[in-house]
């Protein structure tokens, strides 16, 4: 079974949480040490975000580590490694994120036969809709990496149940229309409610993450109440701009991860 | 007064592609939108009475029919073809930019839009936006990269004194790419009630669509008043390409008929040099903005900058239609210099008084490579898109 769905399936009494970072950032050694510190302090799936020059689904924050990351030289290749590496001590679900012009200049089938032989388990287009994934499709299924669709607030209950059928893992539920980053929790907590209850009729076969926004435990429970987990970028990428490179940043970094998932520190 | 062809070329497909190139790459936050976008377009179109409005404002308030003027000193100074200049600097606010900034507001007014966003690169479609937004009365927010907004002060004071509010954009290369970028990000935010009018036929469907035909009235035009001076078609019809709307907007009514079409890019420095925006000479294709299309970026599929003198070229990307258009060999691309577009610039202007835009300075500067091929009893008509005033500050520190 893909590491994903067996993640689902082992954590059904609680909230599965998935971190996103840039590959790459703060720099290209510390990538695979993030992943496995994630995994030690209660991260469930990690979302490897492929830093692109024009990320146009993403806030500053993301804006910013994918800047970092690509002057710090990082590459779909070594991304990769990043993941092949991480292999070697974890069998936590990697998902690959990223926009699709860095896939097409690699060249799509070698793409997703490289990243299946790394190890990943899935994959996230941004910017790659229903309507013209049909170009990846079969890449895809053909080397087992799942494709996760997302749903915003405005998405249809038809196009709702069409993400549902495409994508395999879970569904990707953008709680609020927007670009990527931190909010003000209650903010999120008035539009998301009624989305996630209007998912949950429609999204039947996949479980359901929802993320953008998400800064805290009670941001993420709350938030979570009605799905089966969320997912946290900004804020995490956030913390680790604010601490690297003091001395004990993993430290501090780890923590933020431990409380996000436990509501308490890991210390 | 649109002259309707009858065309056995029929772009894009029901999905937006033009051959390989097109499509709707964008957030599914943007799907509705653009849904919405096309129902909404597909209906205007064929509502005699939306077709009726825009040409209406078209003729009182942009001033059109733009003259087709016979450059006479300038076909003696090459001595070869007749050239004709279609006169799209003589459009109210100074270049073609208007006649789609009218068709799109229009479109928005009838969908309910309360808001409008732009990006603009040489602040000729930002000033063009703030124009129809001052003109219906509506909110009107214009992205521009910061050294734009250096480069072309002129029309940032234009657009702040028609009530806009100009939004300085700082990341990536400071320019039409960036802006873009912001655009679209202010976009998925506010989709709700905002419109974004593109000012190019760039970005997802249907917008190279709808942007093409909003211009097409310029070679629908081209067509009837060379129809009335010479009574036939012209040999070359030439426009400079920076997204490509002045271009598809004269080539469109042309694509079937017996004419060499030529569209000039931006080169820079040089298209060898690393400092360019020859998208269609130096590019690969790839995908930014909503569409796919040919891209300057590099092994890693990053995006690079593109070099222009004219902040209207200076975009790595280009619409999806010209892609189509190069691959199929029905249109020919070539690119000029930073140095040969200034050169064109006064040449236009000791010999016609016509001071030309630096985008339109590059097609210009083509005639050079053309004109000695060709014969007396040739025709050449190329688009002079827009107006230089915005562009003395950096002409004369050149001169
Ligand atoms: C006068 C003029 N011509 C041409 C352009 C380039 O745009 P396009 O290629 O869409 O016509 C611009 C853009 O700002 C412009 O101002």
């Amino acid at each position: 079974m893909n590491r994903i769905n067996k993640v689902f399936e082992q954590k059904k009494d609680e909230k599965v949480m998935s971190l996103f970072i840039t590959a790459g950032y703060p720099n290209v050694n510390e990538t695979v040490n993030l992943i496995l510190g994630f995994e030690r302090n209660g991260a469930d799936i990690v979302e490897l975000g492929m830093p692109f020059s024009d990320p146009l689904a993403d806030g500053p924050i993301i804006q910013y580590s994918s800047n970092v990351a690509i002057s710090n030289g990082v590459t779909i290749q070594g991304i990769f490694d990043m993941v092949a590496e991480t292999r070697k001590n974890s069998e936590i679900p990697i998902i690959l994120m990223g926009y699709i012009n860095p896939m097409v200049r690699y060249g799509l089938e070698k793409f997703f036969s490289n990243a299946a032989k790394a190890g990943v388990d899935g994959l996230i287009v941004p910017d790659l809709p229903l309507d013209e994934a049909t170009m990846i499709e079969e890449f895809a299924h053909s080397n087992g990496i799942q494709l996760i669709y997302l749903i915003a607030p405005n998405t249809s209950d038809e196009r709702m149940q069409l993400s549902d059928d495409k994508s395999n893992g879970f569904v990707y539920c953008v709680s609020v229309t927007g670009v990527t980053g931190a909010r003000d929790g209650s903010e999120v907590q008035q539009s998301v409610d009624t989305f996630i209850q209007r998912s949950k009729a429609n999204i039947t076969k996949n479980p359901l993450m929802v993320g953008f926004g998400i800064k805290n435990y009670n941001d993420a429970q709350s938030i979570s109440k009605e799905a089966d987990g969320f997912i946290v970028g900004s804020a995490l990428i956030e913390i680790i701009r604010d601490t690297y490179p003091t001395e004990n940043w993993k430290d501090e970094v780890f923590n933020f991860v431990h409380q996000l998932k436990f509501g308490y520190p890991n210390q | 007064m649109s002259v309707i062809t009858t065309t056995t070329y029929s772009k894009p497909n029901h999905k937006g592609y033009f051959g390989a190139y097109g499509g709707k790459f964008v957030p599914e936050t943007l799907i509705p939108a653009l849904n919405d976008l096309e129902v909404a377009y597909k209906e205007a179109s064929e509502d005699a009475e939306f077709e009726k409005e825009y040409l209406h404002l078209l003729h009182e308030y942009v001033g059109r029919p733009t003259e087709l003027s016979f450059a006479d000193r300038l076909t003696g100074f090459y001595g070869g073809a007749k050239i004709y200049l279609k006169r799209e600097d003589l459009c109210h606010t100074g270049a073609h930019k208007i006649n789609n900034a009218i068709g799109q507001i229009l479109l928005a007014l009838r969908m309910g839009k309360k808001r409008i966003i732009a990006e603009t690169g040489a602040g000729q479609h930002g000033v063009a936006t703030a124009t129809a937004c001052a003109k219906f009365g509506v909110e009107c927010v214009v992205y521009m990269g910061e050294e734009d907004m250096v480069r072309q002060k002129l029309n940032v004071d234009r657009m702040q004194l028609m009530g806009a509010e100009v939004r300085g954009v700082s990341s990536g290369s400071k320019t039409l790419k960036d802006a873009t970028n912001e655009a679209i990000r202010d976009w998925v935010t506010n989709v709700d009630d905002t419109f974004y009018i593109i000012g190019s036929v760039v970005g997802p469907h249907p917008y190279p669509m709808m942007v093409r035909n909003f211009h097409r009235i310029i070679g629908d035009e081209t067509k009837r008043q060379l129809m009335d001076i010479e009574g036939r078609l012209p040999d070359y019809l030439i426009a400079c390409v920076g997204g490509g709307s002045n271009a598809m907007g004269i080539f469109y009514p042309f694509i079937n008929d017996d004419v060499h079409i030529i569209g000039v890019e931006a080169g820079g420095l040089g298209v060898e040099s690393g400092q360019t925006a020859a998208t269609l000479t130096k590019g690969k294709p790839g995908v930014l903005h909503g569409s796919m299309s040919y891209l300057l970026h590099d092994q890693e599929g990053q995006i690079e900058l593109a070099h222009s003198i004219s902040a209207g070229l200076d975009y790595p990307g280009i619409g999806p239609e010209h892609a189509y258009l190069h691959d199929t060999k029905r249109v020919d691309y070539h690119a000029v210099t930073d140095a040969e577009a200034l050169e064109a610039v006064s040449l236009l202007s000791r010999l016609e008084g016509i001071i030309p835009a630096l985008e339109t300075a590059h097609a210009f500067a083509w005639l050079e490579k053309l004109m000695p091929k060709t014969t007396s009893e040739e025709i050449v008509v190329l688009n002079c898109s827009g107006r230089g005033d915005k562009d003395m500050e950096t002409i004369s520190k050149y001169l």
